[in-house]
């Protein structure tokens, strides 16, 4: 199966060298919509972190004397059934969807390539008995694959970010375990081998680095598709569990209110989507931006 | 070609294999007792400890991992059974019978919905590369690929169903018995359904086309002075379009998840919505039958796809 991900070398023609290092500034400040995301992406970041300093109210304190109020001056976005600032919510969500972005994508990532890594290099029965595993969670829908780990465990931050730790594994082996077919058949890996190098230096010293660029472009996206997908989760109530603020989880409990109250779950989504886009259209420009065979037409 | 298939099918196999058990090792990773598979934990706590014994002999919970599976999986292949619901003790497989049409006709209409949008789409960006068509097209694309499908859902809701007052708001109403109220019903549900399909086809048939599009073979076309349409619907479409048909299968997989949100959204009595409801009553026989059908329909649906990637580019045919 590796071997279909492998990228066909397709020549263009001979370009003059430019730099690497000053390529890749170029072709990504060039783009308009690479740098939004970057944007989004920093202000997202600066959000969670300053939290607790850019939230006008307690986004747990109930005000029943501001249950259900429409967007105003002293609330931007309204307020929940239970009289909880909308933006406030929206702030600390941003922590939780961040913490789970973060978590889930490293530790998918990491065992995701170290599986790879594994099966591409030493190939014969160690790749058939991973890479036919990584082909049976592959045919879970990943959302059903997390619902049923969430169902299984339970909700809470924890066990959301194993449930789509384990829905985003397969995807990251397939690709290393692509890259490390490709990798592996280079001269300096058997140059390497001739001078007496262990498995495990050839591996981490001269595989690995060489794998790690579309790994890098990957991990972008994939944290656009771990926000997206615990989204999913705790807007069917199997995610995160109420109180804490997350973004699905309020499209949802503002569903009841969607004829008088819409902004409770239009907020909410447009946020989720803003910040998705923005990781894509970032992970969109790492890829042109380090991809060796479009060098030159950008 | 004949050992491609004959390999492909037997890769398919394996991994259904794996499926089967991955499926039924976890169920029984269940926290607390296996014995959830038969009773609800509500009524697990009324019993007795001899009663749960006894339970646990009759339905030979008590033997063996390895006989059980092969019991469960003998049962399986040979008289299509699942077991029985816990919540409603019929059997699973009746309410699959039931359920899994509306899934799938919700499903198919939406992939097909998300190819004819999607394949011309990433054809006319690829051909007019850089211009406000390619701009426009490639953005909404971003957007399509990043909106959650259920926050979509509930928009299309609010704007065209209580907003309007145009389309109706949830259910289901199958073809046969009311055609006209089923495709109204259907209208909302398909096109949330698609928005992810739509972007994520045309994404990928822009970026292939242009690969295409830069060939050798391509230059070749524009030199011997043929026309623009030609080009690409006689020469480079064939070629384009060959990761696009992975993708298409991808997007079973994809439709299903998704279908489990939108027939959330809109209250649709399909078998994903139905897969929720039997997570939350902790009905696990139905939990078991729905991961394990929908698996096999996405491994089937990558076997198919691999099989035509062979039809469809020669090169892979004689490898």
């Amino acid at each position: 199966m590796c071997a279909e991900n492998i990228v066909n070398p397709v020549m263009t023609d001979i370009q003059p060298r430019i730099s690497g290092s000053r390529r890749f500034v170029r072709v990504l400040s060039g783009r308009w919509l690479v740098i939004f995301g970057a944007i989004v992406i920093i202000a997202m970041i600066s959000v969670a972190i300053f939290a607790p300093w850019l939230a006008p109210y307690d986004p747990y304190e109930p005000d029943y004397n501001n249950v259900l109020s429409q967007p105003a001056k002293e609330h931007l976005l309204g307020t929940d059934a239970i009289g909880r600032d909308t933006l406030s919510r929206i702030i600390y969500g941003a922590r939780t969807s961040l913490i789970i972005g973060l978590i889930t994508v490293g530790c998918a990532s990491v065992t995701g390539m170290l599986l790879g890594l594994i099966a591409g290099y030493f190939g014969g029965w160690t790749y058939t008995i991973i890479m036919r595993f990584i082909d049976a969670l592959m045919s879970f829908p990943m959302i059903l694959l997390a619902l049923v780990v969430a169902a299984l465990l339970g909700g809470g931050i924890r066990n959301v970010i194993i449930a789509l730790s384990i829905g985003l594994t397969p995807g990251y082996t397939r690709l290393m375990c692509g890259q490390v077919l490709s990798v592996k058949e280079n001269e300096y890996v058997l140059a390497g081998r001739a001078l007496g190098a262990s498995n495990r230096r050839i591996m981490f010293r001269h595989i690995v680095p060489n794998c790690f660029s579309p790994l890098i472009v990957v991990m972008s996206m994939m944290l656009g598709t771990t926000i997206l997908a615990e989204a999913g989760l705790s807007f069917l109530g199997i995610g995160i569990v109420p109180p804490t603020p997350s973004w699905g989880g309020m499209i949802n409990s503002g569903r009841q209110y969607l004829l008088t109250h819409p902004i409770l779950s239009f907020a909410p989504g447009f946020v989720i989507m803003l910040v998705v886009l923005a990781f894509n259209m970032v992970g969109d420009g790492l890829r042109d931006a380090l991809d060796p065979r479009l060098r030159g037409t950008l | 070609m004949t050992t491609y298939i004959i390999r492909r099918i037997v890769q398919t196999v394996v991994v259904l294999i794996l499926v089967s058990i991955i499926v039924f090792i976890a169920v029984r990773m269940l926290p607390g007792n296996p014995i959830l598979m038969l009773v609800t934990p509500g009524e697990l706590e009324e019993y007795t400890d001899q009663q749960i014994k006894a339970l646990e002999h009759e339905f030979g919970i008590d033997r063996p991992m390895v006989v059980q599976y092969f019991d469960w999986i003998s049962g399986l292949l040979l008289h299509g059974d699942l077991g029985d619901s816990i919540v409603n003790r019929s059997p699973v497989m009746e309410f699959l019978v039931k359920r899994l049409p509306v899934t799938f006709h919700i499903g198919i209409l939406a992939i097909i919905l998300a190819i004819i949008i999607g394949v011309p789409a990433g054809v006319i960006c690829a051909v007019r590369r850089g211009k406000w068509q390619d701009s426009i097209v490639t953005l909404l694309a971003n957007i399509g690929i990043t909106a959650p499908n259920f926050w979509v859902g509930m928009l299309f809701i609010y704007f065209f169903g209580l907003y309007l007052k145009i389309l109706p708001v949830f259910g289901y109403t199958s073809p046969f018995t009311d055609f006209t109220a089923s495709i109204k019903q259907l209208i909302m549900p398909v096109a949330c359904l698609a928005v992810y399909p739509i972007a994520s086809i045309t994404r990928q048939t822009r970026s292939s086309m242009l690969e295409v599009m830069r060939q050798d073979y391509i230059r070749t076309a524009w030199s011997k002075g043929l026309k623009e349409r030609g080009i690409i619907t006689k020469h480079a479409i064939k070629n384009g379009l060959i990761p696009v048909v992975t993708l298409m299968g991808m997007s079973v997989g994809v439709v299903i998840g998704g279908s489990v949100l939108i027939e959330t959204v809109f209250n649709i009595p399909g078998m994903g919505r139905r897969a929720v409801d039997a997570i939350f009553n902790q009905d696990y026989p139905v939990v078991q039958g729905v991961v394990l059908l929908v698996s096999t329909a996405v491994a089937v649906t990558n076997l198919v796809v691999d099989l035509s990637y062979g039809w469809l580019d020669p090169r892979i045919r004689f490898r």
